[in-house]
């Protein structure tokens, strides 16, 4: 290239500046589809649809309309709580108090109810749950620099034993005046698909929107890449990782209102463990655990290979005790996926 | 009346002295080398500067009014921009991003508020082809070569029209071509009555667009002069400690 740099005259090479200049400025790295192309959650769809069509033929009752609902509901209570999972991680943070969470808030909200309070009421108070509870946790995190781990973890194990203590150890299924009402929300179904679902379509295009558009998330994926740069540039790093706590929460509690009202009661027990099956959902979907990276897309999309494998296991007559090591084992398989994918980016 | 004033600035991290009583000055219109052997405290003085963190002791005055930053958007605020010597750069955002971070420039009204992409990359991408470096806006950091990764921090300080501009060795990684783009950055920027402090260890940067040159030994300033009563040979001399001050 020097070479014949060097034979151009001045007001060529000055025309070629410009022109490189130019084309720099519009060029774009990936094409729309390439860039789909190197993402996880496009590779996950890709296992879904074959497992699918795997299924289709293992297990008639598979591709039944009655199947497809069940998976669906089934794993948008995932979904939902792993679009707020996908923040948390994306700032190499992590949430273990998300099933305990789901436990507490639901207790509060059945007791609420059962109080002879509105749905509306009950609403509040099970979304209140979440907010407190996800401050708590960002504000340890954030401002005590306490390890992620250790906080929720923490905060696993106390947020079961207060929604015991509430409880009194009792299951709640008298749910007070709204009763229908609530119970239509988190069980019922529009146009046959269930609530829900519709619930998670809406959420998931809300990430979207600020995966893609909003300051906050722009912040939140900086802080996931470099939290040192974040704060140089004049990031609010402690806020935001706290308002990122929050927003974990408040989704597994806007999961756990349409989850009592799904099962019709409510158990201090509800959500215990669930956070494997959270976070498992998140990383297939292609969050990874080191932060900097999100998918809107990947919450449901990984929530939705959980489900399908433990409907799959279900269908084929393996005994459900194998479920648990489907699980881990995807999960796992989708690290090593994402690490492939790096060394041949590189 | 000059922009800048330091006074006595002194840093230590905890037993270490990082800085003894550093006094300078600089003017609207003035760039000032910095120079030093590594470890020297340049870096910590260009931080102290920009807000990174206060000094332990000293007093830093903008335009005759003492001021204190806790934090570094405080400084950005009373018109001061860095280039930091790593760079600090997001690696999972793209360049544009990068140049805009902390200040993203937003259409719409809220709940629509969004990013505006089209407007941020556009003005990232003049950023660049006024440093003629071939950075792409939507190229993400991470692939970037040091040389396009610096011209992204420089980018950023272009943003405002700071009063001044901290450079902590901006020439480091990059090419001949882009070296003398930034020489000509920093010329254009005292022009327009900018300031700058340029840390390098590179001699020729430094005689070429500095008027005055300040060597720091081990925390302490060995030397503040005009560029033109000074020669390389001298620097050197005083960076490494053979002559002992000037
Ligand atoms: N955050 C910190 N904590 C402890 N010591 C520090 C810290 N920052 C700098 N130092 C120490 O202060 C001294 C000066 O460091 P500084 O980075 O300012 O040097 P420098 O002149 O910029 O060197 P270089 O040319 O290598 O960039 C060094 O001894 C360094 O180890
Ligand atoms: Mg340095």
């Amino acid at each position: 290239m020097t070479d014949t740099a060097q034979q151009q005259s001045p007001a060529q090479k000055a025309m070629d500046h410009a022109a490189i200049d130019d084309s720099i400025t519009s060029r774009q790295e990936m094409t729309g589809l390439g860039a789909m192309l190197r993402t996880q959650p496009f590779w996950v769809f890709v296992a879904i649809l074959m497992l699918g069509l795997v299924m289709s033929f293992v297990s008639d009752a598979f591709m039944t309309e009655r199947n497809m609902f069940n998976i669906s509901r089934n794993m948008a209570f995932f979904g939902i709580m792993a679009l707020g999972m996908s923040a948390v991680i994306c700032t190499a943070g992590i949430d273990l108090s998300v099933g305990s969470l789901l436990g507490l808030a639901g207790i509060n909200l059945a007791l609420v109810l059962q109080a002879g309070w509105s749905v509306e009421v009950g609403f509040l108070a099970c979304v209140g749950t979440a907010i407190i509870v996800g401050l708590i946790n960002g504000i340890l995190i954030a401002y005590l620099r306490l390890a992620p781990f250790v906080v929720t973890l923490g905060m696993l194990a106390m947020a079961r034993s207060i929604a015991m203590v509430i409880s009194n150890n009792k299951m709640v299924y008298e749910f007070g005046p709204d009763q229908d009402v609530f119970e239509n929300i988190g069980g019922g179904s529009m146009m046959g698909v269930p609530n829900v679902v519709w619930v998670l379509t809406a959420m998931t295009l809300i990430f979207l929107w600020i995966w893609r558009y909003t300051q906050w998330g722009r912040w939140v994926i900086a802080i996931g890449g470099n939290p040192q740069a974040a704060k140089l540039s004049g990031i609010p790093v402690e806020r935001v990782i706290v308002s990122v706590y929050v927003v974990c929460s408040l989704c597994t509690g806007i999961a756990a209102f349409m989850f009592i009202g799904y099962t019709g009661s409510a158990t201090n027990a509800m959500g215990a463990t669930y956070e494997l099956n959270v976070i498992s959902a998140t990383v297939i979907g292609g969050a990874n655990l080191m932060g900097g990276v999100v998918y809107a897309l990947g919450a449901p999309i990984g929530a939705a290979l959980v489900e399908l494998i433990r409907n799959s296991l279900l269908l084929a007559g393996i005994p459900a005790l194998w479920q648990q090591f489907f699980v881990g084992l995807f999960l796992i398989l989708a690290v090593l996926l994402e690490q492939i994918r790096n060394r041949g980016g590189k | 009346m000059s922009l800048l004033d330091l006074k006595g600035i002194t840093k230590s991290f905890g037993a270490i002295h990082a800085l003894n009583g550093v006094d300078l000055s600089i003017a609207p219109g003035e760039a000032v080398g910095l120079m030093g052997d590594n470890g020297a405290g340049k870096s910590t003085l260009m931080k102290i500067i920009a807000g990174n963190f206060p000094p332990t002791r000293g007093q830093i005055l903008i335009e005759g009014e003492a001021v204190l930053f806790h934090k570094p958007i405080d400084a950005r605020n009373s018109g001061i921009e860095i280039v930091y010597q790593d760079l600090a750069l997001c690696d999972n955002l793209t360049a544009a991003a990068n140049v805009f971070l902390g200040r993203e420039e937003r259409t719409g009204i809220w709940p629509f508020r969004k990013l505006d992409h089209a407007a941020m990359t556009k003005r990232a991408g003049e950023l660049f082809a006024e440093l003629k470096s071939e950075t792409r806006p939507r190229d993400l950091v991470r692939q970037m070569s040091g040389g396009q990764r610096q011209a992204v921090a420089i980018a950023r300080t272009r943003l405002s029209d700071p009063k001044l501009v901290l450079m902590d060795e901006p020439t480091a990684a990059i090419s001949v071509r882009q070296v003398a783009e930034v020489l000509n950055l920093i010329k254009r920027l005292k022009d327009t009555g900018h300031a700058v402090i340029l840390v390098s260890h590179r001699m020729p940067d430094v005689f070429d667009v500095c008027d005055r040159v300040a060597v720091l030994r081990r925390g302490t300033k060995v030397a503040d002069k005009p560029i033109t009563q000074t020669t390389p040979e001298e620097v050197t001399g005083l960076i490494i400690g053979a002559i002992e001050a000037a």
